[in-house]
């Protein structure tokens, strides 16, 4: 913890920050202020870190429960019992809000944000460590009132993810009182945990880079993650009202979503997916941000057209707020709106396209090494053009208008959103674990988790594709009572989904014990294992409180690899000639 | 409690809390405006709702539009002083500042008192719920803003943290601005 001693010293005349390293860590810290009330930002990511991991670890075993169900209805559930529709519904909506908002969310932004934007950056924290905190206390409690949700009486909201009115809004039509409105209080709070975050990734990065460091020398995964944090500010706001209306229809009685009295049910719709589409890009940008460091690291090449994965990330930026009601083609929008939104929406996919060309272009060519994170960041490119080629199918409001609330959307949003919030998550982890912890993580083991998580994980999915061409409806709790939908081959499929799921589970083992035993044993790292050129490879490993000895000048962009006027073929950006 | 080297610096030469106020307001202009734009459009779809308009009380509206800009004002005043370093009169221009919000306050209250005296409650249909939710939105940053202009009083008294005057000015004039967008949707537009 910081003192009232410390003299923290303006960058002076020649651009040198002195003495940052040795203020900090001499005063013994007791274990709270260390570890849950810390104010240093690679604690407070690791805190976002594994939050967000032990979510998901909850998000993973409801979705185990419903595709048990699904594969074998009304069959006991080892670790879990007989699935109720009531509990099947809870289950569902509550995988759905865990897995975007409170592991995605806070891992790929908050987590990596926090713990590489000061490292990058080149300086000793956030600009306002206080209020990192505090975020981290909002969102850690938005996730106890999330949890306290799913035990209170009638159960957690079961209204999906999306939780359109009436059925959120009335709890004569959702029979979950109490559920529904700590689901919509948890949502806001963790909205407001973002939001107190993102304004400090935001002035941080515009503020505090090292001496030298102009806005194009930026690593780009910062870049991604303070547009994120951007994308989240500009949408967010409309849905925090709309919550708290949410709220007050289903406590107190207003009509906001009521149509008998005045109010109107699509308005929850647009304010939703306002936010609800941007979100998406939210959460894909530091996935993006993530495959470039490593792809270009490994290729040991520099990043093909740095500037254009810029703008292609603005671009994507400006038209995610424009292509939103392509979620709403059967809700009953004007069909003249709905040409426009499938013009914007198959617009937007032009500068993804863009940026998965860059990355195959910085790959052309380079000394590829397959490394782990490696395999993850080109994992992540191919099954997310599966993801993103499917949904071009529904943003074409034509064929989306057979396609939609069928299979086929699940399996498309998960070939999205599982290489964003797994395969990225794992990329970066494997890439920063020898920053994070000091030791590296183990290859071999790290190659079995990886084939182990990547062919399963398709063996989920595809199959899914096919039960939603032939009509699965993505809210059915019981297929045997759909004769037309429960024939052999389709019973079939979603057999194969769920036993891929089960193994692609089972494989998650490996990474833990990777994980755990490498804390211990792993092979000693050093500042610099991968040989890359940003700044938080030039600080110790793990970084002390600080970070730096000497804060670090900048002297060039990220990507100096294989310079031919040099004889290593990397070149740090701290180092001057 | 020392701030962090990165605190200090200032890559753009836009103080960092400066900077971080304005992102909190764009992130606010959203949320107000979401609201709003939300309201707009009921109000072009529901011709009746001038009707319920009607019962709100324009004068009061009007008194206390005069009272928040007045205190933007004060608001004003009292980054004067803090610029020149006199923050003992900074902190009483925002305890005049202050003064302007409790009395805003107050006569809200009034308003609030007598429209539900008639009946008109946030459950009588879409309007009165647009009009507690907005004017109450609104209200809550009013206290907000009073209570951290104290605590910034506090600290300006003592010549301290003097940039903070500025900042919370800003603040307070968003909130006079969302005001004066509120004022017309609710009670002028009949």
């Amino acid at each position: 913890m910081a003192t009232p001693h410390e003299h923290a010293h303006p960058p002076d005349e020649h651009g040198h920050d002195h003495g940052a390293g040795h203020d900090h860590g001499h005063h013994p810290q007791s274990f709270w202020s260390k570890y849950v009330f810390s104010i240093d930002h690679k604690m407070i990511a690791m805190q976002y870190m594994f939050t967000g991991l032990a979510m998901g670890i909850i998000g993973a075993y409801f979705s185990y429960v419903f595709r048990m169900q699904l594969a074998y209805p009304g069959h006991h559930v080892p670790g879990y019992g007989v699935v109720s529709a009531a509990e099947y519904n809870m289950l569902v909506t509550n995988h759905g809000t865990v897995m975007i908002f409170w592991l995605a969310m806070p891992v790929l932004i908050a987590a990596f944000g926090n713990y590489l934007i000061p490292l990058m950056l080149g300086c000793d924290d956030m600009v306002f460590p206080r209020l990192n905190r505090l975020s981290y206390q909002i969102f850690l409690l938005s996730a106890l009132v999330l949890i306290y949700s799913w035990f209170v009486q009638g159960g957690g909201f079961g209204g999906a993810w999306t939780a359109y009115p009436p059925l959120s809004a009335k709890s004569q039509y959702n029979l979950t009182p109490a559920g529904s409105s700590l689901w919509v209080v948890a949502v806001a709070l963790e909205f407001v945990a973002f939001l107190i975050g993102g304004i400090n990734f935001v002035t941080t990065a515009m503020n505090s880079r090292a001496p030298g460091m102009k806005m194009f020398d930026m690593p780009i995964v910062i870049w991604m993650i303070v547009l994120a944090s951007m994308l989240f500010m500009g949408s967010v706001g409309p849905l925090v009202a709309g919550a708290v209306m949410l709220l007050f229809d289903q406590t107190i009685g207003t009509s906001f979503y009521d149509p008998v009295h005045g109010g109107d049910p699509i308005l929850w719709q647009h304010l939703f997916w306002f936010f609800g589409h941007p979100e998406v890009y939210v959460v894909l940008l530091p996935a993006t941000g993530i495959v470039a460091e490593i792809i270009t690291v490994f290729s040991r090449k520099k990043l093909f057209a740095y500037k254009t994965v810029l703008y292609t990330a603005f671009g994507t930026g400006v038209l995610s707020f424009f292509v939103w009601a392509h979620h709403q083609f059967i809700a009953g929008i004007d069909p003249r709106m709905a040409n426009v939104f499938t013009a914007t929406t198959v617009l937007i996919s032009i500068p993804i396209a863009e940026m998965m060309f860059v990355f195959v272009a910085t790959l052309y060519g380079g000394s590829i090494r397959l490394t782990v994170p490696m395999l993850w960041a080109l994992a992540f490119i191919a099954e997310f053009m599966i993801g993103g080629v499917t949904g071009i199918f529904l943003g074409s409001s034509g064929s989306d208008i057979y396609f939609h609330d069928t299979y086929f959307v699940l399996a498309h949003f998960h070939f999205t959103f599982v290489p964003i919030a797994f395969i990225s998550v794992m990329a970066g982890i494997s890439y920063w674990y020898p920053k994070m912890f000091g030791r590296m993580l183990n290859e071999t083991l790290g190659k079995i988790h990886f084939w182990g998580t990547i062919i399963p994980f398709n063996g989920i999915f595809i199959p899914l594709f096919l039960t939603g061409m032939a009509g699965d409806h993505r809210r059915i709790y019981n297929y045997n009572n759909f004769p037309e939908l429960a024939t052999e081959h389709m019973v079939h499929l979603r057999e194969f989904a769920t036993v891929s799921l089960l193994v692609l589970l089972a494989f998650q083992v490996v990474f833990i014990i990777n994980f755990f035993v490498s804390l211990k044993s792993g092979k000693v790292a050093g500042n610099n294992p991968w040989n890359a050129n940003t700044l938080e490879w030039q600080a110790p490993s793990p970084p002390p409180h600080g970070n730096f000895a000497e804060l670090p000048n900048c002297y060039r962009g990220p990507y100096e690899y294989s310079s031919p006027n040099r004889e290593k073929d990397y070149w740090p950006q701290n180092e001057s000639v | 409690m020392a701030k962090p080297i990165a605190t200090l610096r200032s890559a753009t030469n836009i103080p960092t809390g400066r900077l971080a106020v304005w992102w909190l307001l764009a992130s606010e202009i959203v949320i107000f405006g979401g609201l709003l734009a939300s309201y707009i459009m009921h109000r072009l779809g529901h011709p009746e709702f001038g009707d319920y308009a009607s019962h709100t009380n324009t004068l009061l509206g009007g008194i206390n539009t005069f009272v928040l800009l007045t205190s933007s004002y004060f608001a004003v005043r009292a980054h004067f002083e803090a610029e020149h370093g006199r923050g003992a009169t900074a902190a009483k221009w925002l305890y005049a500042t202050i003064g302007g919000a409790v009395a805003f306050l107050c006569i809200k209250s009034y308003e609030w008192t007598h429209e539900i005296s008639e009946g008109f409650t946030i459950t009588k249909n879409a309007f009165w719920s647009f009009y507690y939710i907005a004017a109450g939105l609104h209200g809550l940053h009013v206290i907000g803003g009073a209570l951290i202009m104290f605590i910034v009083a506090q600290d300006a008294k003592k010549n301290r943290e003097l940039q903070r005057v500025e900042l919370v000015g800003l603040y307070w004039h968003f909130v006079d601005v969302v005001w004066i967008f509120l004022f017309p949707l609710l009670y002028i537009a009949k």
